[in-house]
């Protein structure tokens, strides 16, 4: 890599600075010292939302609005955080405005799978409600538009929830492989990597090549503040050709809108198969809760599965779009909460190692939003997403070997980091990666590989207490 | 009169306000255990008569959050256990349509209805899972509310002894009562005089900025975000009886009224206590009549604009937001306490503070 020399240059500087003076010279103190004044906190350096920051690290940390809604909008905000938080119930019911759960179904409501707005999970056990976790299904090939094909028996998804009067497509174990491994300085680590197991398939086997793939539902802050970000400013960051020789090669994702039927950059989704926030919320609705809305107006049902149709549904749509775009204005103004303990010694070494080893080459910390469609309120922002939206090779370790639309089966993309953190304030569980297979955030970077195989390494060439102040800086996003 | 006096008394009111608020509860677990020792329509009515005098001291308690105090700090709060809705009734017990749903129904999965099972339920898997507090035990004695007059009519046989189901929904009752007012108690004494080292003990002994701040955030924030926002607009707007806070024993107006009194309360220093008596502390609005006049006129007006709105505002509430001749007066009701959450924000700025009233917790 090409910046190893300077990189082992500050790493020394570092590591001065930790075991601190005795034999080191007058000319190297003062050395240490302006690397310490380089990399203070900057004014705006805890407002990962710029002006949409919000300050609360309590559970509620994601669950607020942007400052600055105006009065009718914020109440418009309570609305949506009802629909999001509503139990959809099975038709005919008493509720009429919440009836049209299913046939098939992995949650009952957003917040099932988001609760507090916050990150999902895989399950403890097997046969519970979705508490963030499902499985994508597909069969190689593409379609017209380029999307995965799905499962001509069980679809795009697996759904082992039913209402009474339907059967549930079946049941899923997920078999943990623990992995043991060691740093160069001989600490030892062990991984987990999930197998899914499905079992009591009620319509028949998969397709024998299907391809599957377990998602975790993510944290939903700051949504809107990525939709903002000029498309323009995200190619920017693209280098699918590896141009500069860093040995990474961010790629955009092009997809298929169906509301406007053209292809579009993706930016939402494990793989940014999505291309604006209002498509993500009417697949999720469609998907996980079985609830049809304008833009996706037919269930979430197989040809194999035609028998469902039959069954009673909650009106067409059962989401009318008046309340759509409700939930649309909370889903987009849901903000980021602010960073903890930025002036913090730890953590500010912890960001200079992070920048230092090269994980902002994907992870980039500025971002600037332009206009949204909708939200004036997300203009116009400097923003620390940490990430650039892009798709990138993580490796034979992390790959699901699904492809969606132009992400390869080894491709994802980089994740936001802001309020990873958090997770365990607000969810009460430090899982992540796009199946929870990470117990803690060790565990996630360790599982980086492919493009991010390099930086990985660096990072495992550092000491125990630089791992410790990498790992403390991303505990404050 | 100074700012140290307006801290000291508001914390001698909170210990009021949460000593009725168990004192009520109290009465109320012990009306329905007579109800479970001898089921009937009238032990139910006397059950459900105390849920809603204890309900009317709760309510004039919630303007205490908001600022990580003792009822919902991150770590220790108990508000999501004492008072979470709205409640899918689906997942407590049957309701029209679906017989054998439920935490009680499901007797595969939760073989013992136990304290620890309801408070490891409660919001469990969803936001509107809920297992007890308020509304669960709201649910219970009333049940769902399919009538566009009155509120639900669970009948009083659900609770004869000697069926497995039954059984299961006596516990479910007991235990979630006696849930209620062990968090009560846990609240109770952290605003307590007689306990050291208790959150009293800090919240007065913190700089008079920063508890005046508490104070007033709560209020604010109680205005501003809970009743306009969550309470009032989202039923409003969706002009759906799910959506409001007491939709089981049709409270909810109340509910509101005393909301608003227990902001009152606290800005003018005054409390009608249970016991009949008026307890009076040194308060706010002594504090700004005394150097901003014209402001504290202003909050006297809006409270008093604010109030009258609240009760001459139809009812019961869930008939009110659909009425077409009612939903004016709702909107107008929305729009004053919204104002009122608003001018909170003014006081702070006045005395030199900042509070936000945007929705923070």
């Amino acid at each position: 890599m090409s910046g190893g020399i300077t990189y082992r240059k500050e790493l020394i500087v570092v590591v001065l600075l930790a075991s601190s003076v005795f034999a080191i010279t007058l000319h190297a103190c003062k050395q240490a010292a302006s690397e310490v004044a380089m990399h203070s906190p900057t004014p705006d350096e805890a407002l990962s939302g710029g002006d949409a920051t919000v300050f609360d690290a309590s559970v509620n940390a994601f669950a607020l609005p942007v400052p600055g809604l105006s009065d009718q909008d914020e109440l418009i905000f309570f609305v949506g955080n009802s629909f999001f938080n509503q139990n959809w119930v099975q038709s005919p019911s008493s509720t009429k405005a919440r009836d049209g759960l299913g046939p098939h179904f992995n949650a009952k409501s957003c917040s099932g799978c988001h609760f507090k707005d916050g990150r999902g999970q895989p399950p403890a056990t097997v046969g519970q409600l979705s508490e963030g976790f499902l499985i994508r299904l597909s069969i190689p090939g593409s379609d017209a538009h380029g999307a995965p094909l799905p499962d001509p028996i069980y679809g795009g998804q697996f759904q082992d929830h039913a209402i009474d009067a339907a059967k549930a497509e079946g049941s899923y174990e997920i078999i943990w492989e623990e992995i043991s491994g060691t740093y160069p300085d001989g600490q030892p680590y062990t991984l987990r990597k999930p197998k899914i197991q499905f079992f009591d398939l009620q319509y028949g086997p998969m397709a024998e090549n299907n391809l599957i793939s377990p998602r975790v539902a993510p944290q939903m802050i700051g949504l809107g503040l990525l939709e903002a970000i000029a498309e323009q400013d995200i190619l920017k960051a693209a280098d699918e050709q590896d141009a500069n020789g860093d040995g990474i090669s961010g790629r955009p994702n092009y997809v298929w809108n169906v509301i406007e039927n053209k292809k579009q950059l993706g930016r939402f989704g494990w793989k940014a198969n999505e291309p604006t926030l209002l498509q993500q919320i009417s697949g999720a609705f469609n998907g996980d809760i079985g609830i049809t809305t304008s833009i996706f107006s037919d269930q979430h049902i197989s040809a194999y599965q035609q028998e469902l149709k039959a069954l009673p549904d909650g009106g067409k749509p059962e989401m009318p779009d008046d309340d759509l775009q409700k939930l649309h204005l909370y889903c987009a103004t849901l903000a980021v909460p602010a960073r903890r303990n930025v002036e913090q010694t730890a953590v500010q070494k912890g960001k200079l190692l992070f920048e230092k080893i090269g994980c902002t080459s994907c992870h980039l910390p500025n971002a600037q939003t332009g206009t949204h469609p909708l939200f004036a309120v997300l203009n116009n922002q400097t923003i620390h997403p940490y990430t650039d939206l892009l798709l990138h090779d993580m490796g034979e370790g992390l790959a699901d070997g699904r492809p969606d639309f132009l992400a390869t089966g080894n491709e994802w993309r980089t994740p936001p980091l802001w309020g990873i953190g958090l997770f365990q304030t607000v969810n009460k569980h430090t899982f992540y990666l796009h199946d929870g297979r990470a117990r803690n955030i060790e565990e996630a970077i360790l599982w980086h590989g492919g493009e991010a195989g390099t930086v990985k390494a660096a990072f495992m060439q550092l000491d125990a207490e630089q791992r410790q102040q990498l790992i403390r800086f991303l505990e404050s996003l | 009169m100074n700012a140290e006096a307006v801290v000291e008394g508001y914390a001698t009111l909170v210990y009021a306000a949460y000593t009725d608020a168990l004192t009520s509860a109290v009465s109320m677990q012990q009306a329905i255990s007579v109800f479970l020792h001898n089921p009937n329509d009238s032990t139910q009515l006397v059950a459900q008569h105390a849920w809603r005098e204890a309900r009317k001291w709760y309510a004039q308690t919630e303007t205490f959050r908001f600022y990580d105090g003792p009822i919902d700090n991150g770590v220790t709060g108990v508000e999501g256990l004492l008072n979470a809705w709205p409640l899918d009734e689906a997942y407590v017990d049957y309701v029209a349509g679906a017989s054998s749903v439920g935490i009680i129904q499901n007797v595969a999965t939760y073989p013992e209805i136990t304290r620890n099972l309801l408070v490891d339920l409660n919001e469990k898997g969803g936001e509107e899972n809920i297992s007890c507090g308020f509304h669960a035990i709201e649910f219970m004695l009333w049940g769902q509310d399919l009538d566009s007059v009155d509120a639900g009519k669970r009948p009083s046989t659900d609770f004869i002894a000697g069926n497995p189901i039954n059984d299961r929904r006596r516990k479910f009752l007991e235990l979630s009562t006696s849930l209620l007012v062990e968090h009560l108690e846990l609240v109770k004494k952290a605003w307590s005089p007689d306990v050291h080292d208790n959150y009293r003990h800090s919240f007065i002994a913190a700089p008079a900025d920063e508890s005046l701040q508490k104070i007033l955030t709560g209020l604010g924030v109680m205005a501003k975000v809970e009743l306009a926002g969550e309470r009032m607009y989202t039923a409003y707007d969706n002009a759906d009886q799910e959506d409001e806070q007491s939709c089981f024993s049709d409270n909810t107006s109340d509910d509101l009224i005393y909301n608003l009194m227990g902001i009152a309360n606290v800005y003018r220093g005054s409390m009608h206590r249970l016991a009949g008596d008026t307890l009076r502390v040194v308060s706010l609005s002594q504090l700004l009549e005394l150097q901003h006049g014209p402001v504290a006129e202003t909050m006297q007006q809006q409270l008093q604009k604010t109030y009258q709105s609240f009760v001459t505002m139809p009812q019961p509430f869930d008939r009110a937001i659909i009425r077409p001749d009612a939903r004016q007066s709702v909107m107008e009701s929305i729009l004053a306490v919204q104002e009122l959450g608003e001018q909170f924000a003014t006081i702070a700025t006045t005395l030199g503070l900042t509070i936000n009233v945007s929705p923070t917790q």
